[in-house]
């Protein structure tokens, strides 16, 4: 039995006997689903890779990302310094490593902030509808009509440059969008049969949004968000350029961008070296994004 | 000369166990009659007649030893050639009108678009056709249904005026896929009085596809009961009751009649059929 | 053990379902039968607190119904079973989430034995209880609805034409079950349906109805020998009997 126990048989099994297996059996075919798409296997290494290096960013950099001697300055990429040196003399290679950190911290935190408050706002606007619906929706309306880096903008100059008021700025900007998705995707099931089922069964409203109608617009926000995720780096980024995300000498990749501006043409390592890391990290999150949504919603697989 | 002939058609899907064959090698011929095609969900009674229209959605694939309508091997046809033939020569009604009619044009208008495309004629004429189309399909006020939305219409007109949108260009060849299935009982018979009449007038052969048995029975010529996508039995719909194949006999057992006394109703035992 | 007195529903301006009374008996199976827009769908969804602005009186055994709630002790003694097995089933979870939801809505305990013996009693092998419902037949997703409204062991269930969307030799199959219930458990039925032999199989007594108006109330007897009354059920047994419908 215990061997038995997690073989692909028993995952596989088309006649599960408990809960726990039905539930493992389900995710191990969408793993396997998901890693037959070579491109979204190729995003979640990417993703893998970034949390690895943001876990390890102080055992993997070479150098300290802080700290450089000024006679090293501007150095060209070498077996020393692989992406070189900016104008402090600070290793770039070192700075990105512990840069991910950062954007790591960014992405995950909006995430975690942004898509429970989208999904909560638009499930409750589309099931209870009416008035509840006019105003949550107007609100969102609001949101949605500014385009997201000038508001996100506004918000930081607002409640000053920093990470911290980086992650709460974005956050703003991206709930509705989420909440927009839930919405549409509440209205098509509130009037469905197995809603009105769980109805007559006593099942309270908020019973119903959470178990029965959260769950179906899940797939749909993770998708969206793991998209997003590209969108929300650039934000961030967007913001540390600008000088209001994070603040030197913190390694932001934005930020790093800014400063290597000034030498661009010269220098031209100083800027691309972390706008390549933007790059692939957003390209690993949109790739993901996609094959996720194959997986997890066929309806709209692309042909 | 028979109007359709069909040698051993079959249709596939891919899937991600190999091919799956949804219709196994059908064949049958049609003259200027009334053909009904009865199955359950399933049976490959529907894919048999979208292979005969050239509408299987891809990656599906049709293969034939020969499908021949009026002298054309349909099986050699590339879609464009197939678009020419559908509508002008051969056509189809889908179950629900709903769904088939375009929302934003009128009535009037979308017959007579079918008309336009298909050949050349003044409005003028183009709207007399029109109109007498709808009077064929017994609406009796043709003038105020021609400048209606389909939105504005029941089911029962509904599926009249798509009958009366694939019979303007006076096809050779009908196929209804339940033409009536949408449609409240009192509707269905009008709705099948009119094809029934359409193919006395024109001669036109008809294909109904059906789930309904004794509805089928009722306006054919003749049966053909599919089962997993085989044909299991073929005979004139005045014998169903005589139908020898054991599909055949329990699903005609399992329905209820109108005097049901029965305590309970005989089911298919799938098992024994599942292998053929 | 049901009791509809004078029941009136608006949809807006439009009279959907114009002073229909009715007495069904305990253990009788009833059937409302009509065409679309009949309005015998929104009786049934009156009963079942699905619609909110109807007046009237509406007794459901000791209990009276008032619009727009849906008190407590009605969902341990009412519950449906819809007509498309596809949308009355949550599509991500399984066959046991859908069964287990009654009892832990109402903090039952011994919820596997119960589970188990309730798939026994609607002919669903146990093998399927973690199955999710792409995975079953529409038949087998029928039991599953059937299911789900007898796990609070109610002794009323509404039928919301429970076996139009399915095949013939499934009709045949949840036909049969639902008679088997019945008898079992001294079930009431509420049948809403078009199809007039299923009502000879299924039920005792049926009401015409037509424009939301009540034609007729007869016995399956009646029904049987085409006897019916008024001249709309005349008409709807002609129909099913595929006589084209002459005074069209």
């Amino acid at each position: 039995m215990t061997l038995s126990v997690l073989s692909r048989d028993w995952l596989l099994d088309e006649n599960p006997e408990t809960r726990l297996q039905a539930k493992l059996g389900q995710s191990y075919r969408m793993t396997r689903a998901l890693m037959r798409n070579p491109l979204a296997v190729l995003g979640l290494v990417i993703i893998l890779a970034l949390l690895v290096v943001a876990a390890f960013a102080p055992w993997l950099a070479p150098y300290s990302p802080i700290e450089g001697s000024l006679s090293n300055r501007l150095l060209p990429p070498s077996a020393e310094h692989w992406m070189g040196t900016d104008e402090l003399g600070r290793d770039i290679l070192s700075r990105v490593i512990h840069g991910s950190r950062i954007t790591l911290y960014i992405v995950l935190l909006v995430a975690v902030l942004s898509a429970p408050i989208g999904l909560v706002l638009g499930a409750v606007a589309g099931y209870f509808g009416g008035w509840v619906d006019r105003a949550l929706m107007g609100v969102t309306d609001v949101f949605l009509s500014m385009p997201r880096l000038i508001l996100a903008l506004a918000f930081v100059a607002a409640l000053g440059p920093g990470i911290g008021n980086a992650v709460i700025a974005i956050t703003i900007t991206a709930w509705p969008v989420y909440a927009r998705i839930a919405r549409a995707e509440t209205l098509t099931i509130r009037n469905s049969d197995f809603i009105a089922a769980v109805r007559m069964l006593g099942g309270s409203h908020w019973r119903i949004v959470a178990r029965h109608i959260l769950p179906l617009c899940l797939s749909s926000t993770i998708i969206r968000v793991t998209l997003d995720m590209a969108g929300i780096i650039l934000t961030a980024a967007g913001l540390g350029f600008i000088g209001l995300g994070a603040q030197p000498p913190a390694p932001e990749w934005g930020a790093m961008i800014s400063r290597g501006r000034t030498f661009i043409l010269d220098q031209w390592w100083v800027a691309t070296m972390p706008g390549f890391a933007i790059v692939v990290v957003s390209l690993g999150f949109c790739l993901f994004g996609d094959g996720l949504r194959d997986v997890l919603d066929p309806r709209q697989r692309s042909k | 000369m028979a109007l359709l002939e069909v040698e051993n058609l079959k249709v596939r899907f891919p899937s991600e166990s190999g091919m799956v064959e949804v219709v196994k090698g059908v064949s049958f011929s049609l003259g200027q009659e009334r053909l009904g095609i009865v199955g359950e969900s399933g049976s490959g009674k529907s894919m048999t007649g979208r292979a005969l229209l050239g509408l299987i959605p891809k990656p599906g694939v049709v293969t034939a030893d020969r499908m021949q309508f009026d002298g054309i091997d349909l099986t050699r046809l590339n879609e464009r050639a197939f678009r020419r033939l559908r509508g002008a020569r051969l056509s189809m009604i889908l179950q629900d009108p709903k769904f088939s009619l375009n929302p934003v044009m009128t009535i009037g208008e979308q017959i007579g678009e079918a008309l336009a495309f298909h050949g050349r004629m003044s409005a003028r004429e183009q709207k007399q056709r029109v109109l007498k189309m709808l009077e064929a399909v017994r609406i009796t006020d043709p003038e105020r249904v021609y400048r209606l939305y389909p939105h504005e219409v029941s089911g029962g007109m509904g599926q009249r005026v798509m009958i009366a949108m694939m019979a303007v260009l006076e096809p050779d060849l009908m196929i209804a896929d339940e033409p009536t299935s949408a449609l409240d009982v009192s509707v269905r018979g009008q709705v099948l009085e009119i094809l029934d009449d359409l193919v006395q007038r024109t001669g036109m052969g008809l294909i109904m596809i059906s789930h309904d048995l004794n509805m089928v029975a009722r306006w054919c010529d003749r049966i053909l009961v599919m089962f997993n996508g085989r044909v299991v039995e073929t005979c004139a719909a005045g014998k169903l009751g005589e139908a020898t194949h054991p599909y055949t006999r329990g699903l005609l057992a399992s329905l209820p009649r109108l005097d049901e006394t029965r305590q309970t109703l005989p089911v298919l035992d799938r098992q024994s059929l599942g292998g053929l | 053990m049901i009791r509809i007195d004078k029941l009136n529903v608006h949809y807006g301006s439009a009279h959907v379902v114009r002073d229909v009374s009715l007495d069904i008996a305990t253990g009788e199976s009833f059937a409302l039968v009509g065409e679309s827009g009949s309005g015998k769908s929104t009786v049934l969804k009156a009963l079942a607190g699905q619609i909110r602005d109807w007046s009237g009186t509406v007794d459901l055994g000791d209990v009276r119904l008032s619009p727009g709630k849906h008190p407590r002790e009605l969902i341990r003694r009412v519950q449906m079973v819809f007509q498309d097995p596809y949308g009355s089933l949550h599509p991500r979870r399984t066959v046991d989430d859908h069964l287990d939801e009654p009892l832990q809505i109402h903090g039952l305990g011994d919820r596997d034995q119960r589970i188990l013996s309730m798939l026994d009693a609607v002919g669903l092998a146990r093998k399927f209880r973690f199955r999710l419902p792409h995975q079953l037949s529409g038949g087998q997703r029928q039991r599953v609805a059937i299911a789900r409204a007898l796990m609070l062991e109610p002794d009323i269930l509404l039928l919301d034409e429970p076996t139009s969307a399915l095949d013939v030799s499934v009709q045949a199959e949840i036909l049969n079950l639902l008679k088997g219930l019945r008898a079992e458990r001294g079930l009431t039925f509420l049948l809403v349906t078009h199809d007039l032999p299923v009502v000879s199989f299924l039920c005792d007594r049926l009401a015409v109805l037509k424009a939301g108006q009540i034609q007729e109330i007869a016995g399956v007897e009646q029904l049987r020998h085409r006897n019916l009354g008024s001249a709309y059920g005349r008409e709807l047994v002609a129909a099913a009997e595929g006589v084209a419908a002459e005074q069209a």
